[in-house]
């Protein structure tokens, strides 16, 4: 089975040096959303918690755009905006 | 000396410059829905800008990958003569997999293989690209790698009308007289205007896609159809795990689009991510094969509007229409969008045209985009639909008993092992109905005819 990670690879993007990913409130996170389901529904799985911080990591490098993060976040906690212009995802196909 | 090339982005940025502050109409996003609206206005001698975010028209954009023939031809007549478009669907196909199994039917016709054809299979960051150049040669103007993150406004005693937009370039705002919202299904300006309530993990799905090349002649082997012809095959089942989502294979040239796209709700009661979903499905026995040998070219997300009629928001306020996926245009049951798209921006660019004849953006004028949607198979097609979303999400057995209970019946009826039919169907009858009262089964199969019929 392809993994993942693999099919990452395959994909252009052009990334920008800052996120346009914000967490709003990462205690929001840690007490009151158990089930982290951005951790699991982002196609690109840019969403890790981290247990050491206790708080996401937010991989914005490889977002593939869609917005599945913003309307599936239980606690409607993350901040995502389109990135600048020229940057991110490119799709040869589309 | 030698003179150096001037960079990309130097070239960005003379071509900024050369952009005039004021337009009669600014279209925001380069997808289906916002290339008919720039084309449209452009014919029809409307000042324009076409604003798109990504390198080029289409680089940002995906979908399952079926193009429209008559939608398309209604705006650009004979597009299929130079468009680049992959090949021409004669044949859609429809699987109910179970574990292990397939129920499957069909229709093919090779007269869809003539002009004016039915439709296509296209990449959108190729056509998007084309048709892009042809918004261009129209006349509009086409500014890349710019993000519109907010309106501007006048304000009167009376009235806010949006006067325009703000980018995210230095010096970025520019004026016009309406400005078509036609940025896909996740529209933070419609939300921007509080046109859109806040969508709920209920209304939209994740679609997941794969490229996968394979040569031309195992393309039209596998999905028996003569050169150049294509094939589409729409799953549903076992192919989402159960959850209310659609899967489909379509064939290009040379590679196939294979996705699958589910709720984002149940999505996250299953715990999983999407691709393996899509994994799984790759692996069902009745679609291996079909891939077998191929490579991955790219993975693609994107998200589907599904809230249907009750989720289209307010489509217009004074000085702004709401187009395409922005607009949650999209038919789910017969896995319609690029139609719905590039038809409500055309209906919105005449609307436009004829507000500029009367000199009079408001909203009292562009009500008539809604009314001409009401007036056209768009909501005519989405209000007859409205209740599908629901009751699709609300009887979860459609995704996960009966397809279970079609294997059953059909192996039982196929296989042959002496026992007089007639005990078959007594067998299989008994089967059904202590899996799911007959009454129960009755109340679905009118429900679902009520809803979808």
């Amino acid at each position: 089975m392809q993994t993942l990670e693999d099919k990452l690879f395959l994909v252009r993007f052009q990334p920008d040096d800052h996120s346009h990913i914000h967490i709003n409130n990462k205690e929001l996170c840690q007490h009151d959303c158990p089930d982290k389901p951005c951790t699991y529904i982002c196609p690109a799985k840019v969403y890790e918690w981290n247990e050491e911080v206790k708080a996401i990591n937010v991989g914005y490098e490889g977002c593939l755009e869609c917005g599945t993060c913003r309307y599936g976040c239980p606690r409607d906690n993350i901040h995502w905006v389109n990135p600048r212009g020229g940057f991110g995802v490119m799709y040869k196909f589309g | 000396m030698t003179v150096q090339e001037p960079t990309q982005q130097q070239l960005n940025q003379e071509r900024w410059r050369d952009v005039p502050l004021e337009f009669e109409a600014i279209v925001v996003g380069a997808g289906p829905a916002g290339l008919a609206a720039a084309y449209t206005l452009a014919k029809g001698g409307v000042k324009t800008l076409l604003i798109e975010r990504g390198d080029f028209p289409g680089s940002k954009n995906v979908m399952g990958g079926i193009l429209y023939s008559y939608p398309t031809h209604q705006i650009i007549p004979d597009f299929w003569k130079e468009a680049p478009l992959e090949r021409p669907i004669v044949e859609q196909r429809a699987w109910l997999l179970a574990e292990e199994s397939v129920v499957s039917i069909g229709f093919k016709d090779p007269g869809f293989y003539e002009e004016p054809y039915n439709n296509f299979s296209v990449f959108r960051s190729r056509f998007d690209r084309w048709m892009a150049n042809k918004v261009v040669e129209a006349g509009a103007t086409l500014i890349t790698e710019t993000v519109v993150t907010d309106f501007l406004f006048d304000e009167r005693a009376d009235r806010r009308r949006v006067a325009g937009v703000v980018t995210n370039r230095e010096q970025g705002e520019i004026r016009a007289q309406v400005v078509l919202i036609c940025e896909g299904a996740n529209s933070i300006l419609t939300q921007r205007l509080g046109l859109q309530e806040d969508l709920s993990p209920g209304d939209l799905a994740v679609g997941v896609k794969e490229v996968i090349a394979l040569p031309k002649g195992a393309i039209e082997d596998r999905f028996n159809v003569e050169k150049g012809q294509g094939a589409t095959i729409e799953l549903i089942g076992e192919s989402t795990q159960g959850m209310f989502g659609m899967g489909w294979i379509y064939t290009n040239k040379d590679t196939l689009s294979i996705g699958v796209g589910v709720m984002i709700n149940q999505l996250s009661r299953s715990g999983m991510n999407p691709n393996t979903v899509l994994e799984k499905m790759k692996q069902h026995p009745a679609v291996r094969p079909l891939l077998a040998g191929g490579e991955t070219k790219e993975y693609l997300a994107k998200i589907i509007p599904e809230g249907g009629y009750h989720q289209v928001p307010k489509l217009y306020a004074h000085g702004v229409l709401i187009c395409g996926d922005a607009a949650m245009l999209v038919n789910g049951v017969h896995r319609e969008g690029s139609n719905l798209a590039m038809t409500s921006g055309k209906l919105a660019a005449e609307t436009v045209i004829e507000a500029k004849k009367k000199g009079d953006f408001s909203s009292v004028t562009l009500k008539a985009y809604h009314d001409r949607l009401q007036d056209s198979f768009i909501l005519k097609d989405l209000k007859k639909y409205e209740n599908a979303s629901a009751l699709l999400q609300s009887n979860p057995h459609f995704f996960t008993l009966y397809p279970k209970l079609a294997r059953y019946s059909a192996r039982e009826l196929f296989t042959v092992d002496n026992v007089p039919k007639k005990d078959k169907q007594k067998k299989i009858w008994h089967e059904v109905t202590s899996r799911r009262g007959i009454w129960n089964i009755a109340g679905d199969m009118y429900r679902l005819w009520r809803t979808l019929g």
